[in-house]
């Protein structure tokens, strides 16, 4: 269902971005990219509550935008941050299927635990590009439901 | 390597070699190279970093080689034709590969064309008939598993001497083969690997050890027989005592499982030098070695930090950034083929599985019972595993949850270990030991385990019960509001008493409630209310109410009407409830008095959470509180100017 799948270190530089269609992978960094404020905006709209009251998912990002270029997705962004301010941006086809939040949620749920998992890795510096494996084959079973 | 392959290319087409492709075949050249001219001296990986592009491979091996791959002796013509040797006149490099190649083409069955290894072609297979001591190379997923004990009974009896007609046949055969060796014949390969190629700072041992092989086919190429001299005497003598050690093990392996994967199996040698190494980091074999640790001793290896963290990502089964002794075995296992030239498995293969570790290899002795029951179990989940979490949760029986681990690297003990690894008989003392501590701990690592993940999962159920947490307090509050917009708009019915009576009464027992409006017995009401509610934050609220609502008190003169009745009414009830509550506190107090010395931690604990809660609820209703104020003097405000209204218009009528 994902057509894009985006990990953003604290410092918004990308830690891991993949989409499919490998064409229009441009169009999709640059969709994360301006996700990226609405993430932020998210966050500092919680500043007062304390951390551990805040949910990790944030839900939609974006309204349903239409992909003006090809076969006319509807493409739906969501984001989710964790506690150590990485962020996880999906973009979502939802043409096909309307997908739960519950979905969604499990989702970046699998992310989150892969993403752990990467972290334990101790020859990863955080810091770095996922270059992980594991990660990419969870990514790649999230993103070839549909395709 | 892939330099000499790009840039000798110029005299044949170009050939595009996969990586795997590219790393046997270089292996293979070196091989024939170093074993056509290399010297006693420098160990091979030195000739073949030296050799690529300066030296060819010898026309002996090469056709060895050649021969071992079963193809016709007119394909055989062929193909050296086309790859251009006969043109050149020698095997360089190029000529090499491109003969690897359309080997690999005539296998495969195509015709041995040029164009034929243009596509994409599995490795050339060169068969092996005996088995010996021999480093192999090559794509181990393509090895096929076949029962191994034939040839080792047939190397069971081998002695340096036999070794040396073995080596000769095989050095014919070609030295270091690429995928498809026969199985047989990589355990043995593999016994070697770690003693020639273990990196742990052993660096003159390694040297030792690591010529070893060349010089025992040397002795093949120029036979010399058993005589080839000290260095050479050394090794094979390791080499007896490691076939026949081995072979002693193989046949219980194998009556166990069959595994096509050999280069992946973990020998008894390899084991002991696993063991002992783990032991070295961490003295403890049933606890585990920790990420940072097992970071810098793996970093020994010089192998690329990339690697490494696949590497770590294939062998950490659990992904707890620690190693267990089964873990560790495997991850330095799959080090050492690494640097041995095999390319690192798409996934952890089966032998390498920490379960199947800790199967393979079990003791007879010390608390046998838990780990049988689980030694039975366990050859269950032999599957190829994915990295999947899931999988793992459900499968894990070996990790042990995470706890502090001691940093201890002693290289000295290190060298020490390896050089009397090789008679040694007791790593498997050092096996059991872990393994039947793991079972006792997997159960509590496998609930612990899920207790982290839980915790991402709940996440949100955890923030939910604390806003839930915070619920109790705050619905008071809101009848207020609510009550409060409601008496607002009673001030227009003033002249109701008897609606908004009703109403008051129905309302929840908030205590702040009756007070607020009548000051005088509000104050009595709040005053009898707080003594026995100590606890009710509302009590505060009801103190500074009464004393901001003397000012709206004089204006509207039916409102305290109106509201005695509430007073009256919930005075009765608040002086009902602090009985209540006065009773059960002071019965809550005398009871902590006699089990102050039982309980009087929980106690402690309870009332400081108790007192927390106290304090948010105190502070909810403290905003709560002003609000309502703000309301009451906005809506004091509109009353004054509603009045100020009636009286303008008062006269205008009367006139």
């Amino acid at each position: 269902m994902a057509v894009c799948v985006a990990v953003i270190a604290k410092e918004n530089y990308p830690l891991y971005i993949r989409s499919i269609p490998t064409e229009n992978e441009l169009k999709f960094h640059y969709m994360v990219h301006t996700s990226l404020d609405v993430v932020d905006e998210k966050i500092s709209a919680m500043g007062k509550a304390l951390v551990d009251q805040r949910e990790l998912y944030l839900g939609l990002l974006y309204p349903t935008e239409d992909y003006k270029v090809y076969p006319s997705y509807q493409l739906c962004r969501y984001g989710y941050v964790t506690n150590s301010k990485v962020k996880f941006v999906m973009v979502v086809d939802s043409s096909n299927t309307a997908l739960r939040d519950n979905e969604i949620r499990s989702m970046f749920r699998k992310l989150h635990n892969s993403y752990t998992d990467v972290m334990c890795n101790p020859f990863y510096n955080p810091g770095d590009r996922i270059h992980s494996r594991a990660f990419d084959s969870m990514v790649t079973s999230m993103m070839i439901q549909v395709c | 390597m892939e330099a000499a392959a790009g840039g000798g290319c110029g005299s044949g087409p170009p050939l595009l070699l996969s990586e795997g492709e590219q790393q046997c075949y270089s292996e293979l050249f070196a091989r024939c190279a170093g074993a056509a001219g290399g010297g006693p001296g420098s160990g091979p990986p030195e000739a073949a970093r030296t050799v690529p592009g300066t030296v060819t491979a010898a026309a002996g091996p090469v056709a060895d080689l050649f021969r071992a791959s079963q193809l016709p002796a007119e394909t055989l013509h062929q193909i050296t034709e086309l790859c251009g040797a006969k043109r050149v006149g020698y095997f360089g490099p190029t000529q090499f590969y491109i003969a690897l190649k359309l080997i690999a083409a005539a296998q495969s069955g195509l015709p041995v064309r040029i164009e034929s290894i243009k596509c994409e072609l599995p490795l050339p297979r060169f068969m092996m008939s005996k088995t010996d001591a021999e480093i192999r190379f090559g794509n181990p997923a393509e090895l096929h598993g076949t029962k191994v004990q034939i040839p080792y009974l047939i190397t069971e009896k081998n002695t340096f001497k036999r070794m040396d007609d073995e080596d000769k046949q095989q050095e014919t055969q070609s030295p270091t083969m690429s995928p498809l060796a026969s199985p047989p014949s990589s355990p043995p390969h593999y016994q070697r690997v770690p003693l020639s190629h273990g990196y742990s700072k052993l660096r003159s041992s390694t040297e030792q050890m690591h010529p070893a092989p060349y010089e025992a086919r040397q002795p093949l190429v120029q036979p010399e027989g058993p005589s080839s001299g000290a260095p050479g005497a050394k090794p094979p003598r390791h080499k007896a005592s490691l076939i026949r050690s081995f072979s002693v093990e193989r046949e219980p392996h194998d009556n166990s499982s069959n595994y096509p994967d050999e280069p992946w199996r973990i020998t008894e040698e390899q084991r002991e030098y696993y063991v002992n190494q783990f032991r070295s980091l961490q003295p403890d074999p049933s606890s585990f070695i920790s990420g940072s640790v097992a970071k810098n001793f793996f970093t020994k290896s010089k192998l690329s930090i990339p690697e490494l963290s696949y590497i770590w990502e294939l062998s950490d089964a659990d992904c707890d950034g620690a190693l267990t002794l089964p873990e560790f075995c495997a991850a330095f296992h799959l080090i050492v083929a690494r640097k041995n030239g095999y390319p690192l498995p798409e996934g952890l293969p089966p032998t390498l599985q920490p379960e199947y570790l800790q199967a393979a290899f079990p003791k007879p002795k010390r608390e046998c019972t838990l780990f049988d029951s689980y030694s039975e179990s366990m050859p269950a989940n032999q599957q190829p595993r994915d990295l999947n979490r899931m999988e793992k949760l459900s499968i894990k029986d070996t990790a042990d949850f995470p706890v502090p681990t001691q940093d201890v690297t002693s290289d000295d003990k290190q060298e020490q270990n390896k050089t009397r690894l090789a008679l040694k008989s007791t790593a498997d003392e050092a096996l059991p030991k872990d393994m039947s501590e793991d079972p006792a701990t997997s159960k509590d690592s496998n609930s612990l385990k899920a207790r982290p993940r839980s915790r991402s999962y709940s996440s949100t159920s955890i923030e939910e019960a604390m806003k839930r947490g915070e619920d109790p307090p705050t619905p008071p509050p809101r009848p207020q509001k609510t009550h409060s917009r409601a008496s607002s708009l009673d001030l227009n019915k003033v002249f109701q008493p008897s609606v908004p009576a009703t109403k008051s009464g129905l309302l929840p027992p908030p205590p702040a409630l009756p007070p607020r409006p009548c000051p005088s017995q509000s104050e009595q009401v709040s005053e009898a209310e707080i003594h026995p509610q100590l606890n009710r934050a509302p009590s505060q609220v009801a103190e500074s109410s009464p004393t901001k609502k003397d000012i709206p008190h004089s204006q509207p003169p039916s409102k305290p009407i109106r509201r005695k009745f509430r007073p009256e009414n919930s005075a009765t009830e608040s002086q009902e409830p602090p009985s209540t509550v006065g009773g059960p506190v002071s019965a809550a107090s005398g009871k902590p008095h006699a089990a102050v010395q039982k309980q009087s931690s929980k106690q402690k604990k309870a009332i400081q959470t108790a007192i927390r809660k106290n304090k948010e609820a105190n502070a909810v209703l403290a905003r709560l509180n002003s609000e309502l104020q703000q309301q009451l003097k906005e809506v004091h405000q509109e009353r004054i100017a509603l009045e100020n209204q009636l009286e303008q218009l008062r006269p205008v009528t009367v006139l």
